[in-house]
């Protein structure tokens, strides 16, 4: 509970708090619900946090075809948003306990890529955009690796944008929670689209069971085109076996990697009924 | 009733607690006060060849680093057994190891610093140099480990135990209809109580007294080890202040290495010093609990009679002996074994082994669940075996209410109970019929859904000195209760029952403000400080109101009867023809309530002491030690409903219902909230927790990452109903109740789960039964493969 000793700055805008992190190192820190944890357990000594909790970065904003959520808006935030698509929200509201929800930040959540994590698979899955203070990344490119992301030394998150959601189109997250840290062993995101009856347009990501979130191409190349009745969600979901590599699968003493990966396509296949169901 | 006792008052401590009032060890602090960190052992077993400490010594702020060597040159003493059962082998542990150490958060050396900041930079500077050495891990197999825990304890058995009727057991296995046979393993358990352990010491240098701040079920208990063995500090020149305790379990009854490692470097450095343990050191140094591997046999007629039970058990005391260890699978485990029921022939046996994992002690039931399990789960399977319904099958067995005080095969004497009368509660309770009929309608539509009942018997309030010396206990389980009553009628109580969750506040002065006709606000209860409370047992084993309380109701006997001759002194009335009357608490003649005097104007009389009958001195305070003549047994049947998800194997607690015979109830409330939070720790058991440790040793579980609490999400609404038989032998009629929830919910939701499962031909599934566990036997009874 004591970590090693560290500086402290903080940040008034994003580019004092680049500045900052060049001129002294060390880390950003947001809501510090990643961070703080591992310092104290002395596994990070990042040596000086900028504190970017302060800037003006935070809420949630629609134009009516586009939400921009702001790189500190908490996770609380997102789960009670009314404007972004159902799974964003729901997956939100399953990630930690209130007090976790209340300080995290979605900027800080997906900067830190935990291959637990619930944002990444749902941002994979909403085609989201992560913008940072230099440029504009799509979802599909920013997550890399086990905690890797394509940022930059010295780059921050500044918002995340994605789609509305239209009233054919319902998306959905279902997620296997580890039962003691509530982290997905495997969490799965879908945004389905009806038009006249067939599927229009799928998208489909399966993560906390692999290094990094992935998007589930075969399942989505399954449904476009077809009836969304229960047989083709079935076999759809059961095609999410051909987009993971089983050597890629993690496992651990509360879910084996067999396990994980057999639990990949009922969740899938749950994320997917919820989604058509929320699409009217 | 009287006019607070039978009464749900709300508890007097909350207010406090609920407002962040509470007054913890590690909210003390004192001027001039340093800090205290502790190096542990990386490694499950491993040799020390050596330890520089000359980095940390130099780090600016750090006023000492000292290792197992230092203690020793001091004279410290090793950590003693307080349970010392026939031929048991005692491994020597001091509160720092010098040469070796055996298991993962063994201590190795301590910094003292003025800041913790300073100290745990300080540890990360000390260097040790190991030489690993693997490990022996798990109950039974540390037996043929090949690897000794300790150099002198051959194959790391350190005790045996049995007790029994070997003979009928033969006759009832010889003459059985069917044989059911079941090996289980009770996981570990990790006690987790919500406060971290803390203790703060302060040493004055002139009067040679120490003051020890610490977080202890049994300051008192404590007090006496730390004088007679470890710091020999004189039992007068020691006080132990145990101030409000958030939770223990248990894992807060044994005397601590840090108890010494704290009070040693504070009169070493002349300074107060404080440590409070991180959650993740609390993981790898606080006891643990369970850990039994069992093979166990029951003996069946075709009628559904049992008539024999041979248990066989191997327990896991970690890698040193805690206080009382081995009472917990012996005396405390075997002796349950016959349950609710009428079995003739019982006998078991058990093995207590040592391995390189933390050490195992006393956990919430403590012995007792572990036997429940074995037995609850013996009775299902027997049932399943002859077509019974699990109810009616315990209920042929059920040991009759004529049957009382019943003298089971293995050596208890069960004082009271009427367990038709329960199981009839329960049935009606959780409409037990109605839920056989629901199960049958949801498994024709393919669900999985489970009813699991559990019937379990617990010996709490320990215990009769005399029958605990008997066993192997080094110390009595008496309790002292003190009253004082004051010139102005207020009235303090000096318990050495120790609250540290309990509500003894609150149960306690309903006792008290029932004895005297007075109210609760006028009364308060003293406890934890040894400076104030000379001699005291603790709170464990469901004992505080049995025992503890029965030793303040004789105290206010004394208190009433001296009042009673002072009054008629007063009156001028001859004592026989004096009453007292409750309600009002006035000492009057019989049939002239107005002659009378009332508490108050007695308590004046009694330290004005102007008018005294003959030979009375004046003042009115008085102590008893209270020796229970046995131990009270509560009992209770549970029902529960589960689901199982046949998709992933997770398992959802339906419904729950519970109905528990604790005697006499002084605050319904209360015993409620005792069995509604026994319940969620027992199902946590059964679901949820378990201790992993890895084949070197590495405890995996080290954090609440990957050690799963129970959580409020994971319950229903817990219905509750209550049975009163009172025990005969205390004077409150109480049984204890701290523990029974528990005991009774692991193997009901295990039943349950069992139960959902037994159309697929699923028998057993060792706890926690997680999702991944119950959907590779779903998987299998299917037929396998993917």
């Amino acid at each position: 509970m004591y970590p090693p000793k560290f500086d402290y700055y903080r940040a008034g805008s994003p580019d004092e708090a680049v500045a900052l992190v060049q001129e002294h190192g060390g880390k950003f820190l947001a809501g510090g619900h990643s961070l703080i944890p591992v310092m104290n357990l002395r596994l990070a000594d990042p040596g000086a946090l900028v504190d970017i909790g302060r800037l003006d970065m935070k809420g949630i904003s629609s134009n009516g075809s586009g939400v921009t959520v702001g790189a500190l808006t908490t996770h609380a935030m997102v789960a009670a948003s009314g404007d972004v698509p159902t799974a964003l929200s729901e997956a939100a509201g399953k990630i930690g306990d209130p007090q976790v929800r209340n300080r995290g930040t979605v900027g800080g959540n997906i900067a830190h890529a935990d291959p637990a994590s619930d944002l990444p698979t749902v941002l994979l899955a909403l085609r989201a955009t992560i913008h940072t203070n230099g440029r504009s990344i799509p979802a599909d490119d920013f997550f890399v690796d086990l905690f890797t992301t394509a940022l930059d030394e010295g780059e921050i998150i500044t918002s995340v944008s994605v789609a509305s959601e239209a009233a054919n189109t319902g998306s959905a997250y279902a997620k296997l929670p580890n039962p003691a840290s509530r982290y997905a062993m495997v969490g799965a995101a879908a945004q389905v689209t009806i038009e006249n009856g067939v599927c229009a347009a799928a998208s489909v990501a399966i993560g906390g069971l692999t290094p990094k979130a992935t998007r589930a191409s075969s399942v989505e190349a399954a449904l476009v085109g077809q009836p969304l009745n229960s047989a083709t969600l079935t076999a759809a979901a059961a095609a999410v076996t051909n987009d993971l590599d089983p050597d890629d699968i993690l496992g651990d003493i509360h879910a084996s990697a067999d396990y994980r990966q057999q639990m990949a396509s009922v969740f899938v296949r749950r994320a997917l009924e919820a989604a058509v169901s929320r699409a009217s | 009733m009287g006019n607070y006792v039978g009464k749900s008052m709300k508890r007097v401590e909350d207010p406090r607690f609920i407002q962040g009032k509470g007054r913890y060890v590690a909210n003390l602090t004192l001027p001039g006060m340093v800090y205290l960190a502790i190096k542990r052992s990386p490694y499950a077993h491993a040799k020390i060849n050596s330890i520089d400490a000359s980095a940390a010594e130099a780090l600016d702020g750090v006023l000492g680093v000292f290792t197992g060597q230092d203690l020793l040159n001091d004279g410290v003493g090793a950590l003693p057994c307080g349970w010392q059962v026939p031929n048991i082998k005692i491994p020597v542990q001091y509160a720092l190891q010098v040469d070796k150490v055996r298991h993962v958060g063994d201590r190795v050396a301590i910094v003292v610093a003025e800041s913790p900041y300073i100290a745990y930079d300080a540890l990360d500077l000390i260097e040790v140099d190991y030489d690993p050495l693997p490990a022996a891990i798990g109950a039974k197999a540390a037996m043929d480990a090949g690897i000794l825990v300790h150099d002198e304890i051959a194959n790391n058995l350190s005790y045996t135990w049995e007790i029994g009727d070997k003979a009928a057991r033969d006759k009832a296995f010889a003459e059985a209809d069917h044989i059911i046979e079941l090996y289980l393993i009770n996981q570990r358990l990790i006690a987790t109580a919500m406060e971290p352990r803390a203790a703060v010491a302060q040493w004055n240098e002139f009067t040679e007294e120490m003051t020890l701040w610490t977080t202890s079920q049994n300051p008192n208990l404590t007090r006496v080890v730390i004088s007679a063995f470890t710091l020999q500090i004189p039992e007068h020149k020691l006080r132990l202040i145990s101030p409000d305790v958030g939770g223990g379990f248990g894992s807060k009854i044994p005397h601590y290495p840090e108890e010494i490692l704290v009070p040693w470097a504070a009169r070493k450095l002349n300074r107060p010093v404080k440590w409070v343990s991180t959650r993740s050191e609390a993981a790898v140094s606080d006891t643990q609990g369970r850990d039994h591997v069992t093979k166990a046999r029951l003996a069946v007629q075709n009628d559904g009679t049992v008539t024999g039970l041979d248990v066989n058990t191997w327990a896991d005391n970690g890698a040193y002996l805690s206080i009382v260890a081995p009472l917990i699978p012996t005396a405390f485990y075997i002796t349950l074994l016959s349950g609710l029921y009428k079995i003739p022939g019982i006998y078991g046996n058990m093995w207590g082994t040592l391995s390189n994992t933390v050490w195992v002690d006393a956990y919430r039931g403590a012995g007792r669940p572990e036997a429940s399990y074995v037995v609850e789960r013996l009775m299902d399977l027997a049932a399943q075996k002859l077509g019974m319904d699990p109810v009616e099958f315990r209920k042929k067995n059920l040991i009759p209410a004529e049957d009382f005080p019943y003298q089971t095969p293995v050596a208890l004497q069960y004082d009271s109970g009427n367990y038709q009368g329960l199981f009839a509660e329960a049935e009606k309770l959780s409409n037990y019929a109605q839920l056989r009929a629901e199960q049958a309608q949801a498994r024709q539509n393919g669900r999985l859904v489970g009813i699991g009942v559990a019937g379990c018997i617990e010996a709490s309030g320990p215990a009769p000195s005399a029958v605990a010396g008997a066993l192997g206990g080094v110390t009595g389980f008496w309790e002292s209760g003190s009253i004082r009553v004051h010139a102005t009628g207020k009235v303090t109580v000096l318990t050495g029952a120790h609250s540290h969750g309990q509500g003894h506040d609150t149960t306690f002065r309903q006792i008290v403000a029932d004895q005297f006709g007075i109210k609760p606000d006028d009364i308060d209860i003293s406890h934890g400080d040894t400076a104030v409370i000379t001699n005291g047992m603790g709170t464990y084993g469901s004992r505080s109101t049995s025992v503890g309380g029965s030793a303040l109701v004789r105290s206010a006997e004394k208190v009433r009867g001296k009042m009673m001759k002072l009054a008629a002194h007063l009156l001028e009335a001859d004592e026989a023809d004096m009453a007292f009357d409750a309600a009002s608490g006035n000492f009057h003649v019989k049939g002239s309530p107005d002659k009378a005097k009332s508490f108050g104007e007695l308590a004046f009389a009694a330290y004005t002491a102007h008018s005294m009958p003959a030979g009375m001195e004046p003042g009115l305070e008085e102590d008893t030690y209270y020796d229970p003549a046995n131990f009270t047994y509560p009992n209770s049947a549970h029902i529960a409903q589960v689901e199982v998800d046949k998709e992933t194997g997770h398992i959802t607690v339906q419904k729950y219902f519970a109905v528990d015979d604790v005697g006499n109830v002084i605050n319904p409330m209360i015993v409620r909230g005792q069995v509604i939070g026994g319940i969620a720790q027992g199902v946590g058991q059964a679901l949820w927790e378990g201790a992993h440790y890895d084949s070197t040793g590495q405890l995996v579980t080290g954090s609440l990452l990957d050690y799963t609490m129970p959580r409020a999400d994971g319950f229903p609404m817990i219905q509750t109903s209550r049975t009163v038989t009172p025990s005969p032998h205390n004077p409150l009629g109480v049984k204890g109740v701290g523990e029974m929830g528990t005991i009774a919910s692991t193997p009901t939701i295990v039943n349950a789960v069992m139960d959902a499962l037994a159309p697929l031909g699923v028998q057993h599934i060792d706890m926690p039964l997680t999702a991944e566990k119950v959907y590779a036997a779903i998987h299998a009874a299917n037929g396998g493969g993917h």
